[in-house]
């Protein structure tokens, strides 16, 4: 599991850092390094397009992993080049920018990525959604492959009647998720499950119910 | 009579049923839907009006099947899942019962990507075959599908649309059953141009014995110039339109008419296929030629029941 990033338009990190006269460049170790939207080069090319346009950056540093706690003990071996910033720019995912807040109180913090989904990389090169991360798993029931993040209309008892060749009416290069889940279903020999009609899904573990959060004993 | 609309009586009595469609505006004249009423009145048996067609925002199908019923025209009230939740659907639903309507069309949507607001997010809380799981519990249970009890009567003739051209063709025939399970009573299919695909399509219903569980009307969508037929063929999602028809049509003079021809033959076709229960005919701003067609197809008059 990764997740997916995409760097941010260079004018809109540009108007995030308007007030701000030294910057801290945070990068990550793991899925932006992977990606290349993150790592040291980039971090280092982010770099020297602030200092262009007038940006003083007082350092950077590349966390391991920037989603892991640890990424506030790292915060605090650099903190005299991050006290002598205005602002925080985080070149990960919004988990690392979140985490980043988090251990530093006064600054403030900005995203150079947008966060994309949670993907898979299935071809070099090419990552597709996995999960949508709903609360409540329907992969039991839809030869696990997921139609809500598959479907572009998010059907429960697809497909749709833009389905063709084997492709989704949305986009012709994206391949039709029920399509895929009638082949495979039918490979195994239980397409009869799909007779079944999916009941109405209750959201509410999804995001329509407010934050998540849920406590394990330990 | 499970709401007693005349689409309803007219597909109960077995004659073979007429439907058409029209667009509401792109704004809030209400004269275009009662013109649109006028030209669609004595040509057919019910006129389903479009919820936000191709995803682009249109005055409110409920608001146009209103206008429809007051000038005593009566409606199909069309209604996608894209743009509504549970809630919103069950309350357009009262709504539209309370003016008298009775026939309900439960759809998908076009994909909002099509249409003039491609930014927007979609709604897809539940799909089309759960809203129409939803329209038969709201009627013959008279609960929302929260559970609470409804007041009053929710007396609803339910459709859903059905595309016989899209793929996988030979898993079609099995939505169609899952729709029928669901509690469907009439389906209005996506346009038949390749009436062969089309019979292959009702021969696996009718070996099923569907076409005795729920009524079918073959969709139609008369085609106006070569240009149309090529649009047609490349860039509506899930139709397929032969060859032979582009080429017709690029080869004639008189474009509009060898488009009535055209259609005048499918409809001639589709009437001799077993179990095929009416025909639905989407002249999308073509309106008046629709008394025409029905006219020359020898279907009119409309029963009157």
């Amino acid at each position: 599991m990764i997740t997916i990033t995409k760097p941010k338009p260079f004018e809109e990190i540009k108007q995030y850092l308007k007030r701000s006269k030294g910057v801290y460049l945070v990068g990550c170790g793991t899925c932006a390094t992977m990606l290349h939207t993150g790592g040291k080069s980039e971090v280092l090319s982010m770099k020297d397009k602030l200092e262009a346009e007038g940006k003083k950056v007082t350092g950077w540093m590349v966390i391991p992993t920037g989603c892991d706690p640890l990424a506030g003990k790292a915060l605090e071996t650099k903190a005299d080049d991050i006290n002598a910033a205005d602002s925080i720019l985080v070149m990960s995912c919004s988990f690392e920018v979140q985490t980043v807040r988090l251990y530093s109180p006064n600054k403030s913090v900005y995203p150079a990525l947008d966060t994309m989904f949670i993907g898979k990389e299935e071809r070099p090169g090419y990552f597709a959604e996995v999960c949508l991360q709903c609360g409540s798993c329907i992969l039991g029931r839809t030869a696990a492959i997921c139609p809500l993040v598959r479907c572009a209309k998010l059907l429960f008892n697809g497909p749709c009647g833009g389905s063709v060749g084997g492709k989704c009416e949305v986009d012709p290069g994206t391949p039709c998720g029920w399509q895929q889940i009638i082949d495979r279903l039918t490979t195994l020999g239980q397409l009869d499950q799909l007779e079944e009609i999916e009941p109405v899904k209750d959201w509410s573990t999804s995001v329509s119910g407010g934050p998540r959060q849920i406590t394990f004993e330990l | 009579m499970k709401a007693g609309t005349n689409l309803e009586k007219v597909l109960e009595s077995g004659q073979f049923a007429v439907t058409a469609e029209a667009g509401p505006p792109k704004g809030t004249n209400p004269d275009v839907i009662r013109k649109r009423g006028e030209l669609l009145r004595s040509g057919c048996d019910a006129v389903n009006i479009t919820d936000n067609q191709t995803a682009i925002v249109r005055m409110s199908s409920l608001a146009g099947c209103i206008l429809l019923k007051q000038m005593g025209v009566e409606p199909v009230m069309q209604m996608v899942v894209r743009d509504r939740n549970r809630l919103a659907l069950q309350s357009d639903v009262l709504g539209g019962v309370a003016f008298g309507i009775g026939n309900f069309l439960c759809l998908s949507g076009d994909h909002q990507k099509f249409g003039n607001h491609p930014t927007a997010r979609g709604v897809f809380d539940i799909d089309s075959i759960q809203l129409i799981q939803m329209l038969k519990k709201m009627r013959d249970e008279k609960k929302f599908l929260g559970g609470d009890d409804i007041s009053g009567e929710a007396p609803l003739f339910i459709g859903a649309a059905e595309n016989p051209f899209a793929d996988p063709f030979e898993y079609r025939v099995h939505r169609l059953a899952k729709k029928i399970k669901a509690g469907v009573d009439f389906i209005q299919t996506q346009a038949v141009y390749d009436v062969a695909r089309f019979a292959q399509w009702m021969k696996m219903v009718t070996e099923m014995g569907l076409d005795k569980q729920v009524h079918i009307l073959a969709g139609v969508i008369p085609i106006k110039s070569a240009g149309m037929a090529r649009y047609m063929k490349s860039s509506v999602p899930g139709v397929s339109v032969p060859d032979s028809i582009v080429t017709r049509m690029a080869g004639t003079k008189n474009a509009k008419e060898e488009g009535v021809n055209i259609i005048l033959e499918i409809i001639g076709q589709i009437r001799q296929i077993p179990g095929v229960h009416g025909v639905h005919i989407m002249a999308v701003g073509w309106e008046e030629i629709v008394p025409d067609i029905v006219g020359r197809a020898g279907l009119l008059p409309r029963p009157k029941l």
